[in-house]
């Protein structure tokens, strides 16, 4: 079964506002928050039951922590292992969500990746995030600190085993320009749950892309805030869900300050039975955010029986004097008639379907300033295509 | 030289609830030769796209008996990509959108595969670039996604364009000539007669129109009623049909 819901005013109760989301509680308390449950509106997608219990305090405590390493740091550009005091700590995130707040309150060292003010780094700082297991439950802080006028490249590159609840904030200065991306590549099994939150100042730029391709289950909430006119988000999101996999993504872009730029786009493919993906796409554009120029679109492509996909963008807009604010999104399979008229022409089942998946995600994939990234991505997919095809 | 026979063929398609409908019952036997040209003209309904659908392998239609063979290889063995590297194109009435492939993404594929290598990508390029010239295709076509909001026209000339471009032993046109204006048509049917002209393609063009036959001028003629063939005879076959219409079979056929 596939189901789309283009258009969350349309379906009654399919999304809270986002203005409502935007003023829910926050608080470095997990007490605070009650435990989610499927009539939960943010949570009603998630199946809490294979959380590992970070959602409830159920979980086991033993995990073994996530490590991050750097192989290669450019000069102008800090990794440092800091204690919970540390000030730059809570600076552009304060947790909406219980699981957000118990990983606030449980990491013990959070890591933190510095770039100065003013300069160009030329090669990508790729940040290996990985060496837990499935044993047990570990936490995690990030902060990624881009100072005002810099440019640079990140890549968070999730992979092994995990059950893991993290923050990562972002702040990207006055004038800075970051390409970030996010890879959540877990083992099977792995549970990844994470709330990613960009904070950016005056003509502050980011590409922000998301990948998402291994793990059991996988929600990773990003927001955007804006500090200072000029500033312009990226949001792009790829994301490939093989046969009873769970893999969500919301975000919030929250147009709170005039003239400001957000642009998201994410495509999810799904094969196999149970395989399940999740778009939220909520977009605010506050009454004094006039002259913000917004558009948000998911599209998904089914490629066997048996998947889902969800798809909810919500926008709200409160001023009248915007530059443009559109959303859509389209969830579409990948079906017989395509097939047959491919084949038709010599191209076998295999290659008919990489061809239309590599087709949906070329672009995407495009963006990622990172050849060894890209091509990985790409082999990944093609393997996946491969495994279902034989 | 190339022949595709086909030999009594029954056909059902699949209908709702796993249940199914016998279109073709065995009155269809045919031989196409490269080099030959044969309409097969019926009304609505007839069977016309079964017929090309089921020997093309659509996976909706069951080849319940019968053979169809091309130089006396078992086409109904073979997959459907196996049918088209063997030398089988179907030119489709309702050619379908594939979002996120390019046309010449999908040109390029299509020629490996029916090939069996890429092609040289300089040749390639001026090949492609030629063909879409004389199909009075612009250059920007490439680029777009395959038949992604392609005008009725447009899908037809890309079916041409695919049809010059990877030059099989027999191509079968399904209502090519529907949906196209007086431009349109003359454009593809100079693409149906340069394929035709080079005596190593043999082609069934089914049609429900005598229309395209003003510029395709066919050898045969076989007259398709009732999921069998009727009548057949030369081009003047097709003269006839044009003033009397299909009235005389399908009172007969009932």
């Amino acid at each position: 079964m596939t189901t789309t819901t283009a258009d969350a005013r349309s379906q009654p109760g399919a999304g809270a506002p986002p203005a409502t989301r935007s003023a829910a509680l926050t608080s470095y308390d997990v007490a605070d928050f009650s435990v989610p449950t499927m009539r939960d509106e943010d949570w009603r997608f998630t199946p809490l039951s294979r959380l590992a219990g970070l959602h409830d305090g159920s979980f086991v405590a033993s995990g073994t922590p996530v490590k991050r390493s750097v192989a290669e740091l450019p000069s102008g550009v800090r990794i440092e292992n800091v204690g919970r005091d540390d000030k730059r700590i809570g600076t552009a995130l304060v947790p909406f969500d219980r699981i957000s707040a118990q990983a606030y309150t449980s990491f013990t060292e959070a890591f933190v990746l510095s770039v100065d003010k003013d300069i160009q780094v030329e090669t990508p700082v790729v940040v290996d995030v990985g060496g837990g297991d499935l044993d047990g439950a570990s936490f995690a802080h990030t902060v990624v600190d881009i100072g005002a006028g810099s440019e640079v490249t990140v890549v968070l590159d999730h992979t092994g085993p995990a059950v893991l609840a993290d923050n990562v904030e972002v702040l990207v200065g006055d004038n800075a320009k970051l390409i970030l991306v996010s890879v959540q590549d877990f083992d099977s099994g792995s549970v990844h749950l994470q709330h990613q939150r960009l904070k950016l100042g005056r003509d502050a730029r980011i590409t922000h892309i998301s990948v998402s391709l291994g793990g059991d289950v996988v929600r990773q909430f990003t927001t955007v805030d804006y500090t200072g006119r000029g500033g312009d988000a990226q949001a792009l999101g790829i994301y490939f869900a093989d046969g009873g996999q769970h893999l969500e993504h919301r975000q919030l872009v929250d147009h709170s300050v005039p003239d400001c730029r957000s642009n998201v786009v994410y495509r999810g493919a799904l094969q196999g039975k149970d395989a399940h993906t999740v778009w939220i796409g909520d977009v605010l554009i506050r009454p004094e955010a006039t002259g913000t120029d917004t558009y948000e679109i998911n599209r998904n492509l089914v490629l066997t029986e048996g998947a889902r996909a969800d798809s909810v963008p919500n926008l709200e807009i409160q001023t009248g004097e915007v530059v443009g604010a559109g959303h859509a999104s389209a969830t579409g399979r990948f079906d017989d008639e395509q097939l047959f008229y491919l084949m038709s022409r010599g191209i076998t089942a295999e290659n008919a379907r990489r061809l239309v998946v590599r087709g949906f995600f070329a672009e995407l994939i495009g963006r990622i300033p990172v050849e060894e990234l890209r091509d990985r991505i790409t082999a990944t997919v093609e393997a996946r295509l491969a495994e279902a095809g034989a | 030289m190339s022949t595709l026979e086909i030999r009594d063929l029954h056909v059902s398609v699949a209908i709702a609830d796993g249940e199914e409908k016998q279109i073709l019952r065995g009155g269809v036997d045919l031989t196409v030769k490269a080099g030959e040209t044969h309409a097969i003209m019926g009304p609505n309904g007839s069977g016309k796209s079964t017929l090309a659908y089921s020997i093309a392998g659509h996976p909706k239609y069951r080849i319940t008996s019968g053979s169809v063979t091309l130089d006396g290889e078992d086409l109904l063995s073979m997959t459907v990509d196996e049918r088209a590297r063997a030398g089988m194109f179907l030119a489709m009435q309702y050619p379908v959108e594939v979002p996120g492939v390019s046309v010449s993404n999908f040109l390029r594929t299509a020629a490996t595969a029916v090939r069996g290598e890429a092609p040289k990508l300089r040749t390639w390029i001026k090949e492609v670039k030629e063909a879409m010239e004389r199909l009075e295709v612009d250059s920007a076509f490439a680029e777009r996604n395959v038949n992604e909001g392609f005008s009725g026209g447009e899908k037809k000339r890309h079916e041409i364009l695919q049809l010059e471009l990877l030059k099989p032993k027999i191509a079968i046109l399904d209502e090519t000539d529907s949906g196209l204006d007086i431009d349109a048509l003359r454009v593809v049917s100079d693409g149906v007669n340069r394929v035709s002209e080079t005596g190593e393609v043999g082609v069934l063009l089914i049609t429900h129109y005598t229309r395209i036959l003003r510029y395709v001028k066919p050898d045969f003629v076989h007259v398709f009623v009732g999921g069998k063939i009727v009548e057949e005879g030369g081009s003047e076959l097709a003269d006839r049909l044009e003033s009397e219409g299909y009235v005389r079979y399908t009172k007969a056929a009932v």
